[in-house]
């Protein structure tokens, strides 16, 4: 239905605070979501993250090794990485981002919310249209 | 088993992961005649102005030799494949017998043959020696020619620059960065490049190095004559094939291989800017020098070299290359190459963005960013996986492309599937 309730989520949950005030109105830089809610025509819209695929073309393009997979996850280590966007021109998603960072850049995606049993993209799905499982 | 790898770089590193990921027990012997860890190369034309900190140079730590038992040999040279002894001789002249090799060799800047071209101040830019090189020379060095706008001329170009040294380029094609933008994208960048005061010439060469011992200038086809005291030749890259040359494994412009990453001898395999291997746009075998492309022929490799069963279903061009803060990308094919192709276009080029696709028979075979690159992948895929797009092609020239603009059937199959990539 395109609620972007899936976005506020990813938002609080990598914020400093973790409170949803204080990520959206005192935090700087804001966290920026590492999904998206694609809207076509006809009302169809659904929300994408990265799919952490088996055998990933972003890790592949990683000139210099900051994507990297770590049991299963795809990473992202935003203190490696060269902003050169092979990623972008990589992920046949679209789910690797650009982030500015107090005047760095770096790329950022989803990492499946560390420490959670379920990403938090996904708890907050009003309609359970988010589903996670494993493929 | 003994697992023996000439080269530690993109394919090398990824062999062997995939070969541990296999064989916990095997012996892994890695050659290399470099003297360094496994690092980015396209990384070594940021080092000439510290545009990155070296520790982001890094591909590979000591850990990683460690933990996956490498017995590395740096800065040693493999310079035979005996294929009836099943050995390798080395600049050493050790032997060291190998069950299956794998020979990740990389290229070589290709010079050609230029009238004074043995004074002194002329370089290559390929690892990063010849960056420290250039580096070394550019307190000294007050204007800098750099001999071919493709990629690691461009950036090399960029890296010099950016180090404060003014800077030519010196192009004999039309265009610059034939190889990954059209010719409209590449005047957009080159627009773009000159305001920022980096001098760009096309259509000429040069044709003699003018100078006592070292370079002074150089001077073109055209008849110009342009001072400088360091010269970059950076014309192409070639692959090195000598050792398979050699050895009589079957080579053509690269060392020809089949889907598994064989080459004609099945204990010998070849990956990544050495190999030939197909390409799903042009339908052919060829090299395709890039980095993500020699890390997955790496793994494939790698993968079956130790029993695995690792199909390379073939790749294409496809690069992110950002001059002087303008960013761009592009994949498969960048000029239409018959008239059965549609193709469009949007070009703001005065505000810097362009961006162009090429469809055949309602696949895309090609797609340009310049500028406004965001989620760019996404046609990187549809090449990748054959995607039929017959309406909304139109909507990737705005804003991000996105997967919703695709035929449902797709959408389905990547978003509900297994994903592999």
């Amino acid at each position: 239905m395109g609620c972007g309730l899936c976005l506020v989520a990813c938002v609080v949950e990598h914020s400093k605070t973790k409170d949803i005030l204080m990520a959206y109105k005192q935090e700087t830089p804001r966290p920026t979501p590492r999904n998206v809610v694609e809207e076509g025509e006809e009302g169809a819209c659904f929300s994408l993250q990265c799919r952490h695929c088996q055998e990933p073309d972003c890790v592949d393009a990683c000139v210099n090794g900051a994507l990297y997979i770590d049991n299963g996850v795809i990473k992202v280590n935003k203190d490696h990485c060269v902003a050169c966007w092979m990623c972008v021109m990589a992920c046949p998603y679209g789910c690797i981002y650009r982030e500015e960072r107090e005047g760095s850049w770096n790329s950022n995606k989803c990492d499946l919310c560390p420490g959670r049993d379920v990403p938090a993209c996904v708890e907050i799905c009003p309609n359970r249209a988010l589903v996670y499982e494993e493929r | 088993m003994r697992y023996v790898i000439i080269g530690n770089s993109a394919a090398g590193v990824h062999a062997v992961e995939e070969i541990r990921k296999r064989d916990g027990e095997g012996e892994i012997v890695m050659f290399s005649r470099e003297p360094y860890l496994a690092y980015s190369r396209p990384l070594i034309t940021e080092f000439l102005f510290d545009g990155v900190p070296v520790r982001k140079m890094s591909y590979r730590d000591a850990s990683f030799y460690r933990d996956n038992r490498v017995d590395l040999r740096l800065g040693v040279e493999v310079v035979e494949i005996d294929r009836e002894k099943k050995e390798v001789l080395d600049s050493r002249g050790e032997r060291t017998p190998y069950d299956k090799l794998l020979i990740a060799t990389g290229g070589t800047p290709f010079v050609p043959p230029i009238k004074g071209g043995d004074r002194g101040g002329i370089f290559t830019m390929m690892t990063w020696d010849s960056a420290k090189a250039v580096k070394e020379r550019l307190p000294k060095t007050k204007r800098a020619v750099v001999l071919g706008g493709g990629l690691i001329g461009m950036k090399t170009a960029e890296g010099i620059y950016e180090a404060g040294v003014p800077t030519t380029v010196v192009e004999l094609a039309p265009q610059i960065l034939g190889r990954i933008l059209d010719r409209r994208g590449a005047e957009i960048f080159q627009d773009y490049l000159e305001k920022k005061g980096m001098e760009i010439i096309t259509g000429d060469t040069v044709e003699e190095v003018v100078g006592e011992s070292e370079v002074e200038a150089v001077r073109l086809r055209s008849g110009r004559v342009l001072e400088c005291d360091l010269l970059i030749v950076a014309i192409g890259v070639v692959p090195n094939m000598d050792l398979a040359k050699k050895a009589g494994l079957q080579v053509n412009r690269g060392i020809v291989v089949n889907e598994r990453m064989q080459t004609s001898d099945p204990d010998i395999y070849a990956a990544g800017d050495v190999a030939e291997a197909f390409d799903i746009v042009v339908k052919e075998k060829r090299v395709n020098a890039i980095w993500p492309v020699a890390n997955r022929q790496g793994r494939i490799a790698g993968a079956n070299m130790a029993g695995g069963e690792k199909v390379f279903t073939g790749e294409f061009p496809k690069n992110s290359l950002k001059l002087l803060g303008l960013e761009m990308i592009s994949m498969g094919l960048v000029d239409s190459p018959d008239d059965s192709c549609q193709v469009i276009t949007r070009d703001e080029g005065e505000r810097y963005v362009y961006r162009k696709f090429i469809f055949k028979d309602g696949h895309v075979l090609g797609g340009i960013f310049v500028g406004e690159i965001d989620k760019a992948g996404i046609v990187t895929g549809m090449i990748k996986n054959g995607v039929r797009m017959n309406g909304n092609r139109e909507r990737l020239l705005y804003g991000p492309p996105q997967l919703i603009y695709l035929d449902e059937e797709y959408r389905e199959e990547k978003l509900t599937r297994p994903v592999v990539s």
